[in-house]
């Protein structure tokens, strides 16, 4: 699949804000390593809401007829891509209403209740966006409940890692928000191998011959029958080379997972504190959003059986 | 009714005038133009409903080509409407005919990853989705006489390699084909039970690839004088 550039900034960039939000709200209930100041939940949730908001801004861009996204809402029964919207829509009051009751020093229940909330839409937001691939029967490295499981992985992991900055620059006692994200990082490392180890092994998915169904004998392509390339070239020819993808998973793992598992040490050991952190955030995002370029990279569609492939 | 296509993989000569007449009647129909990219630059490229692709089948000697005209198959469990998420895409209930809603679609894409079968092509200049309309807006025309109340590829096929029916009627022309030729939809497995079916080639028997012996001088003459002595 063609590697859209809005896409991937929009998936890496709400999926960092709806992790932060939701693990802000954790780290405010158990006032985690002496808890948040006022005013620090307050700019920590801005932030996530602003990286939210970007992201969804984003995602309109790759629209060819962006004057009609409203009516995305509206196949909110059926279409998953209509259910991140609604969700995503939705999550903005609520994160709002939870942040109100923080400025304003609402009662216990109605903070915990809205954040409570916030936090689970959040959750299934990122469900939603896994599932836009996930659903797709027409590309078996995307057809797999790894992907919605990735998909909340890296977000949490990126969200954590802006967490801890926010902890180390609050000078609030680290230790807890380390903790915390050492373990959703290596959970999503876990999760990022399990799933290039399921891709790699072709399994029974369709072939040139049921594509065809000349299933008797081999098949072979002698003519696409187009003199250039098509929509379906430019939107699913896109191959990538074994080897480069091979590489690139490596990117992956040190600067999504190993960089920043790194410095979380320099953090604890009181090395450079928050440089280290900033590090960790940047090499966190930038292994996610190689991730995600990788993602759409390997992605094979089935169309391409027709296009001379052998299998996908 | 459920209506749609059966495609003659034995008798299609891959000649392209299907592509051609459906681009000819859909670049002025209900979700036309059809736009081009580069015409008649270096790159032609543009939006059609109707592809034919070619391939060969097995090895020398009992290889064959096969042509392989391709449009929306107008699939009973169509993902492509499932996943829109405007609600541009729908699929009729009283034809099963699929269609996109140009005055709805927002250009997303994502119809067209759910179809296995490439049947969707975005239209830059538009920034719509579209694809083959089963000619709806000429099967129904009470204008025509009857006998061009079909889908313009159907009526040009210049080889009859196409037929347009209704598969929900056991006795129609379409399912009688069907069921005589062992027809099939395309990618069963993933089960989107396209309602276009492809008639598979027939076998034939093998040229025999031996040449035949040539005798020396001795039976050149031999074979020579029998022809003009009759015994
Ligand atoms: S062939 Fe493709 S576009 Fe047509 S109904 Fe089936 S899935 Fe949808
Ligand atoms: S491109 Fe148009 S028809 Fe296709 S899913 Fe998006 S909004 Fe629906």
């Amino acid at each position: 699949m063609h590697p859209a550039f809005s896409v991937i900034f929009f998936t890496v960039a709400s999926g960092a804000g709806f992790g932060l939000f939701s693990l802000l709200f954790i780290a405010d209930v158990f006032k985690l390593g002496g808890g948040f100041e006022r005013e620090q939940l307050i700019i920590g949730g801005l932030m996530a809401m602003a990286l939210v908001v970007f992201g969804l801004l984003s995602s309109t861009f790759h629209l060819a007829n962006p004057k009609n996204a409203w009516r995305a809402f509206s196949r909110f029964r059926t279409s998953w891509l209509s259910r991140e919207g609604v969700f995503a829509v939705l999550f903005m009051p609520l994160a709002l209403v939870y942040l109100a009751s923080i400025w304003f020093d609402a009662p216990l229940w109605l903070r915990e209740t809205s954040g409570f909330l916030t936090a689970v839409l959040a959750w299934i937001t990122v469900f939603s966006t896994g599932m836009i691939y996930a659903c797709l029967k027409t590309i078996r490295q995307w057809n797999t409940p790894l992907v919605p499981a990735n998909y909340l992985a890296l977000g949490y992991a990126s969200g954590s890692l802006l967490l801890l900055l926010g902890a180390v620059v609050s000078g609030l006692d680290t230790t807890p928000y380390i903790a915390m994200s050492a373990l959703i990082l290596s959970i999503a490392a876990v999760l990022k191998a399990i799933y290039y180890f399921w891709i790699s092994s072709p399994g029974l998915g369709p072939t040139i011959n049921t594509a065809t169904g000349l299933t008797r004998a081999k098949v072979k392509l002698l003519d696409t029958g187009h003199t250039h390339g098509t929509f379906l070239t430019q939107e699913f020819g896109f191959q990538i080379a074994r080897q480069k993808a091979g590489l690139l998973k490596i990117v992956v793992f040190v600067l999504g997972f190993a960089l920043p598992g790194l410095m979380l040490v320099w953090v604890f050991n009181q090395q450079g504190g928050q440089v280290a952190a900033i590090v960790a955030v940047i090499t966190g995002i930038v292994g996610a959003a190689v991730e995600r370029w990788l993602f759409f990279a390997e992605a094979r569609h089935v169309v391409n059986l027709y296009h001379g492939a052998q299998r996908c | 009714m459920r209506l749609g296509l059966v495609i003659d993989l034995d008798v299609c000569v891959g000649c392209h005038a299907c592509a051609i007449a459906c681009k000819e009647w859909n670049a002025s129909g209900t979700t036309g133009p059809l736009s081009d990219y580069q015409p008649y630059g270096a790159e032609p490229s543009g939006v059609w409903f109707n592809r034919i692709r070619h391939y060969e089948m097995d090895e020398y000697p009992n290889n064959k080509t096969v042509n392989f005209p391709m449009s929306c198959n107008h699939c009973e469990d169509a993902e492509c409407v499932t996943v829109c998420p405007t609600g541009a895409s729908y699929k009729r209930a009283e034809d099963g005919i699929v269609l996109v809603d140009q005055d709805k679609c927002m250009g997303c894409n994502y119809c067209s990853w759910a179809c296995p079968y490439g049947a969707r092509e975005l239209d830059r200049s538009s920034g719509t989705m579209k694809k083959c309309t089963l000619c709806v807006d000429r099967i129904y025309d009470m204008e025509l006489p009857v006998e061009e109340r079909q889908p313009s590829c159907v009526l040009t096929c210049p080889a009859h390699a196409r037929m347009f029916g209704d598969f929900d009627d056991p006795d129609s022309a379409v399912s009688r084909t069907v069921r005589e030729r062992g027809g099939f939809g395309l990618m069963p497995e993933l089960n989107y039970n396209p309602t276009n079916q492809y008639l598979p080639p027939r076998s034939k028997p093998v040229i025999p690839i031996e040449a035949h012996p040539r005798g020396g001088l001795k039976e050149s003459i031999k074979q020579f004088a029998n022809k003009l002595v009759r015994r």
